[in-house]
């Protein structure tokens, strides 16, 4: 089974968020960036569809944040190919231009399957997974935990609900699944490898033809929420901090 | 249907109207209330007379019934859905931002043509405009953003709106589907329940859930011990499950599960909509994290903004400490 895989960039929420001087969008110039979590699943899974069933693995990203280092790590974790569009922005394209974009590439591709991360965290006003799927025109089904060939060109997959109940699908291919999670955990690479796979791995390099999109929804501002309510904080070390807990969950009774 | 009506996508979960469209019921009445539309809640199963009850605080009830949409699958939903929205062409149409929402939604706006919004939690309409303030970088940052074209397509984070539960006189339709409905290339098969043996987290009176703070696997046994010292049960946020480090049947959250102890800790858990969603009908909840804008603040009695490492196995002995007293 060919599948191709999609990953992206997003900012790491664990370092603190800065809105811009504009107003309107996030001030990314200090950020970290990580590879989009999802996305991250999205490879593992795409790696062990192609270990247990053979077949290839391409991962095709649109050149922002530090996506090399998430390139090569692709690499190093057993990707057979790389494809790297152009993209010169400070703000990533908005989901419905990148999917446009990814699209045209998949298309020379032709893969059975294209895995992409449910959701990355910056998206306001798009989707990408299911909006790759309609500009290929292919079906699409999301939230999915876990996908397995049932051969003769159809996937199984489940799809997550609340209370850790799933819904088990098969989907014919070709198809566009959105990824929830992986079966197992994505794969922890030696920098080692990596480094090998920066010195030996070529990327097939695309440009970017302009993108122009207009998605009917105009950012007035971006701001930091106020709280309707706020925790009483517990200033001091470690200990201090327990020790107030401690005597907190006592006074209500909850230590027996 | 008038251009000033609000249509409301009704879920079903495990054969109920779903608590996130009463909430969607709520926000639809907001903005019917002041264009001058009216409130249409369209329910797609086979047979969805059984969900009209529930759905009173709509103007009217159009049940589409048809053996494809017994059980959830994501062509019949969006043929159908598609083909009613571009018909009655509605100011909004209000999803959940549910397992099911994250399909059809953005899908039903990529092949329309229209405006989509994300994690909405508050909606008002002035005139041509409508506002939307939209939760994103997991809750970090709130969106104040604008949208003329219509019918624009809002995904509303559940516990935004309080369920509507007035009673009302709706209208009810019921038809077979517009549109003919055959199997496609996704077909449901099974639905697949929780595995029976794992603790029941909804049961627990004391949960210690943990989230990306706690950094590696084997640092959940200090989660373990406190738990044990509290009489409760470890617990986690998404990323932790995604990991596999603990069950799914551990997972508190949007796609986990919704429990309300006397006693949540919320340990290295920055409080993304989806987990709060789970957790916020908890009695006390306890929030630390090294972040001091972390959104669990927003919501937690007591917090500290100390390290969860540093914490726990303080934290354990502080309290068998109290225990022996």
């Amino acid at each position: 089974m060919n599948i191709t895989v999609i990953v992206r960039q997003v900012p790491d929420l664990i370092e603190p968020v800065e809105i811009a001087a504009s107003g309107t969008a996030l001030d990314l110039s200090a950020a970290t960036f990580i590879v989009n979590e999802s996305d991250d699943h999205a490879l593992e899974q795409a790696l062990l569809l192609k270990e247990a069933h053979g077949g290839a693995v391409t991962v095709v990203a649109i050149d922002f944040g530090d996506i090399d280092n998430t390139l090569y790590a692709a690499a190093a974790k057993g990707a057979d190919r790389i494809v790297k569009i152009a993209w010169q922005e400070d703000s990533p394209p908005a989901p419905q231009a990148a999917a446009a974009r990814y699209a045209e590439v998949i298309r020379e591709i032709q893969p059975d399957l294209v895995l992409v991360g449910i959701q990355a965290h910056d998206e306001l006003d798009g989707v990408l997974a299911p909006r790759v799927a309609a500009e290929l025109n292919l079906p699409y089904v999301g939230v999915i935990r876990g996908v397995k060939d049932a051969g003769g060109g159809v996937v199984s997959v489940c799809k997550e609900f609340p209370g850790a109940v799933m819904s088990r699908m098969k989907v014919r291919l070709p198809a566009v699944l959105g990824i929830l999670g992986a079966e197992q955990p994505p794969r922890y690479v030696p920098v080692s490898r990596v480094r090998a796979a920066m010195k030996s791995v070529q990327f097939d390099q695309r440009d970017c033809t302009a993108l122009e999109t207009d998605t009917g929804v105009e950012i007035e501002r971006f701001y930091f929420p106020e709280a309707a309510g706020r925790a009483e904080m517990f200033e001091g070390s470690a200990e201090e901090v327990a020790e107030r807990i401690a005597v907190s969950l006592a006074e209500k009774g909850l230590l027996k | 249907m008038s251009v000033q009506d609000i249509l409301v996508v009704v879920e079903i979960q495990r054969n109920a109207v779903a608590e996130v469209t009463l909430e969607l019921l709520t926000a639809a009445r907001g903005l019917a209330a002041a264009s001058g539309g009216q409130v249409t809640a369209l329910v797609l199963s086979a047979d969805g007379a059984p969900y009209v009850a529930a759905l009173a605080a709509a103007d009217r009830i159009v049940l589409v019934n048809d053996p494809q949409l017994a059980e959830y699958s994501p062509e019949a939903y969006l043929a159908v859905l598609a083909h009613v929205v571009a018909a009655e062409q509605p100011r909004a149409v209000l999803v959940g931002s549910t397992s099911i929402g994250w399909d059809v939604a953005p899908t039903l706006s990529a092949r329309l043509g229209v405006p989509l919004v994300l994690g909405c939690r508050g909606m008002k309409v002035d005139g041509n405009a409508l506002h939307v303030t939209a939760s994103v970088s997991s809750g970090k940052v709130l969106a104040d953003v604008m949208v003329e074209r219509r019918p624009a397509i809002l995904m509303v984070l559940p516990g935004s709106f309080a369920a509507a539960n007035e009673p009302g006189r709706a209208a009810v339709e019921s038809k077979t589907s517009p549109v003919p409905l055959v199997p496609g290339a996704v077909e449901f098969e099974a639905m697949i329940l929780p595995e029976a043996g794992d603790t029941d987290i909804t049961q627990q009176e004391v949960l210690v859930g943990v989230g990306r703070g706690i950094q590696q696997q084997d640092n959940l046994e200090l989660a373990e011990e406190l738990a044990h010292a509290l009489g409760g049960a470890v617990c986690a946020s998404r990323p932790v499950v995604d990991q596999g480090w603990l069950p799914p049947t551990r997972q508190v959250g949007k796609s986990g599960m919704t429990v309300k102890p006397k006693l949540y800790l919320a340990l290295g858990i920055s409080g993304a909509p989806e987990h709060q969603e789970g957790m916020k009908g908890s009695s006390l909840i306890v929030a630390v994290n090294t972040d001091p804008k972390a959104p669990i603040f927003d919501i937690a009695h007591y917090g500290a903004q100390v390290d969860v490492l540093d914490l726990l196995p303080a934290l354990t002995e502080a309290v068998k400490a109290k225990q022996t007293v």
